[in-house]
């Protein structure tokens, strides 16, 4: 077990350590002139030269990457000979001379918006979704069935920006029902935190919700088929603890992996319904990076959500292990 | 397991039957028709003795089975006739009721030990689940009794085994947590379908033995589900054949073996491979078992059947025979004469022995 974890945490950090370089090269030796990128369209020859030189492009890729690698244990000082040197203090993930920050400060301040977002809709996902799963095997082939399938469907097809808006039109703007979506903090202000997120976990859980329901449906409807749950009927035990302690703890074991990936995914941001409801999250703040062609900060979002996923399937996995004694961690 | 022929004699008093089932069917509807799985299927057993149902898969063995455990889901399937345990008829009662029984008089055990346990708990936890789900104990009186049970059915060191996950055992010893569990109400029906099929060669006599050996000990009424009627010979005492949904002939082990009257279970008895006959080639029967959804007119074995022209007017062809009495206590469904039977058993017989002799002479 001990062993186990060691060779898992050395195994993320090397595939961190390639995913940087992949991410760093595919962002950054791309056909493009970072240097260009910096200063807007009235830009001359000579600034763009002068800003090249400052930051650090005109050396070569590898010193480069090394520079950014060290930038995040040591921080950065960008063009130091000039009267106003760009000091990004470590952890340095980049520095968005767009924006005059440190990407990682932006970051840091879009995080818990996503986080928020995304754990709620996780809930609400998880909650209807796997119930009305479950609700739906157990009356296979009748009409309560038909109409969970029927609805995950449309959920399944219903494109979530049509319906953000859609939602967004009615309930906010025709019926008034919520105010102009706006972020605050749950500390602050936990009623306007619930009506300006309401609508984004909704939409944003519809979609999931409409998957978790049919893959609920499919996994328990399959274990029922299992000879262990035969076997648990032959004992004589009552239909309800057959499902509950029999069925369903084997049958949802699988989900547990899906979920873990699909959280850690959302988490990295949730382009559509941050867009639509206004909230200033990692979603965001990826879309206007790359409007904004803003490749320090593209850089960072893409290395912290692909690490995120990393670090989540490493907990997936031990989940795994506490959740089926057959999983072995070794 | 089977009493001395001396002993059977001197009984005078004929035992009830702890089973017995009347006149059962089951039938699926499915997208193509229904299926007739089981159809008119009669059978008894008393404890202490075995009943070996003999058939190719589909032949509705497995099904009969599960509607006797009421473990037929009634809403996908309609079942008909009566099964009696004990004095009570489980067909027409309810299914919470049926549940009581599942388990506590009757118990059943599967083919495939492999995934007939639960992957997720404990062999003792699944075993004391049995126990505490039948009778008000504490949970460290259900693990002790597992334990004792886990002994019983020869698991060395069941102290430590009981902590075990089932992928921690092997195939046999999976089997036998299987038997200990379905043992551990002791039950006087106990069902063992296909027990030995998915085990090791070496491991099927001793999960035979156990059976044999526990059904003394607890007195317990067997019905042993099997296609292999080399295993039949040694442990039952009374064996029934079905063939498409249908028993076609019963009769006690050893008046089977002797003489047997429908030609399908000649056939069977010519396919078993053996090792004191050396036989160039098995002697398959032709054909294929008929599909559920359309079973033959006439005799559903007519198709297959070498014998039909001895039969007048075609009658196999379209008039279903019944089960009868051929003797005291052997049915057979067959339109041939009794007489004209056993004549065509002993000629079968003998040829599969002549051919036995020749073959042993090449030796």
């Amino acid at each position: 077990m001990a062993a186990y974890l060691v060779r898992r945490v050395l195994l993320m950090i090397s595939l961190l350590l390639i995913l940087s370089v992949a991410v760093f090269l595919l962002f950054n030796m791309l056909p493009g002139d970072p240097a260009r990128l910096t200063c807007g369209k009235s830009c001359t020859e000579a600034v763009i030269e002068q800003n090249r030189q400052r930051l650090g492009y005109d050396d070569p890729p590898l010193t480069q990457y090394v520079k950014f690698m060290s930038g995040i244990f040591t921080g950065r000082v960008f063009s130091p000979e000039s009267p106003e040197p760009i000091v990004c203090a470590a952890p340095c993930l980049g520095y968005s001379f767009n924006r005059h920050e440190q990407v990682l400060s932006l970051i840091v301040r879009a995080a818990p918006v996503t986080f928020w977002l995304a754990i709620g809709a996780f809930i609400i996902w998880i909650a209807v979704g796997v119930s009305l799963g479950i609700f739906a095997a157990l009356r296979r082939g009748r009409w309560p069935d038909r109409l969970v399938l029927g609805v995950s469907l449309i959920g399944y097809s219903l494109p979530s920006f049509f319906f953000g808006l859609l939602l967004m039109f009615f309930v906010v703007i025709q019926w008034q029902w919520l105010p102009y979506p706006s972020y605050v903090s749950p500390f602050e202000d936990p009623v306007g935190f619930l009506q300006t997120m309401i609508l984004p976990w909704i939409v944003l859980a519809i979609l999931y919700a409409a998957f978790y329901m049919r893959l609920t449906r499919n996994q328990v409807l399959e274990v029922f088929n299992d000879d262990f749950v035969r076997t648990a009927r032959a004992k004589g035990l009552p239909e309800r603890t057959v499902v509950v302690k029999h069925a369903l703890r084997a049958g949802l074991t699988p989900i547990v992996t899906a979920a873990g990936l699909d959280l850690a995914g959302l988490l990295g941001g949730a382009i559509i319904s941050e867009n639509i409801f206004n909230l200033p999250g990692l979603g965001a703040l990826s879309v206007e990076s790359i409007t904004n062609s803003d490749l320090p900060l593209i850089t960072g979002i893409t290395l912290l959500t692909a690490s995120l996923i990393i670090v989540a399937n490493f907990i997936v996995d031990l989940l795994y292990a506490v959740v089926d004694p057959r999983v072995r961690l070794v | 397991m089977r009493q001395p022929d001396s002993l059977r004699q001197t009984e005078t008093v004929v035992p009830e039957p702890y089973l017995a089932v009347n006149n059962l069917s089951v039938s699926f509807p499915s997208e193509d028709g229904v299926v007739h799985a089981v159809d008119g299927v009669s059978l008894s057993v008393v404890r202490g003795k075995t009943l070996a149902v003999v058939g190719e898969s589909g032949s509705g063995k497995s099904v009969t089975a599960l509607a006797v455990m009421g473990l037929i889901n009634r809403k996908s399937a309609t079942v008909t006739g009566e099964v009696w345990l004990d004095g009570e008829e489980l067909v027409g009662m309810n299914d919470s009721s049926v549940r009581k029984l599942r388990g506590s008089k009757m118990a059943m055990i599967f083919q495939d030990p492999m995934s007939s346990l639960h992957p997720f708990y404990r062999v003792g936890a699944q075993l004391s689940e049995a126990a505490r789900v039948h009778r008000r104990i504490s949970k460290a009186a259900a693990r002790a009794e597992a334990i004792e049970m886990l002994h019983r059915v020869g698991i060395p060191a069941p102290k430590r085994r009981v902590d075990d996950y089932p992928h921690q055992l092997s195939g046999g010893m999976r089997q036998r947590v299987m038997i200990a569990m379905a043992l551990i109400n002791s039950p006087a029906l106990l069902i063992a379908d296909e027990p030995t099929t998915a085990l090791d060669v070496t491991v099927q006599a001793q999960i035979l033995d156990l059976i044999a050996k526990l059904q003394d000990e607890f007195n317990t009424a067997v019905i042993l589900i099997t296609h292999d009627l080399g295993i039949v010979a040694d442990v039952a005492d009374d064996v029934a054949v079905m063939y498409a949904a249908r028993v076609v002939e019963a009769a006690p082990t050893e008046r089977l073996y002797a003489s047997p009257e429908m030609p399908y279970t000649l056939g069977l008895l010519a396919s078993i491979p053996r090792m004191d006959r050396r036989t160039d080639r098995l002697d398959p029967i032709k054909g294929n078992p008929p599909s559920p959804l359309k079973h033959p007119s006439g005799c559903v074995f007519h198709p297959r059947c070498k014998y039909t022209d001895r039969v007048p007017n075609g009658a196999c062809m379209e008039i279903r025979p019944e089960l009868l009495l051929s003797e005291p206590d052997h049915l057979v469904r067959c339109h041939i004469p009794s007489p004209e039977r056993h004549e065509i058993a002993t000629e079968a017989l003998d040829a599969l022995s002549a051919k036995a002799a020749v073959a042993g002479a090449d030796l």
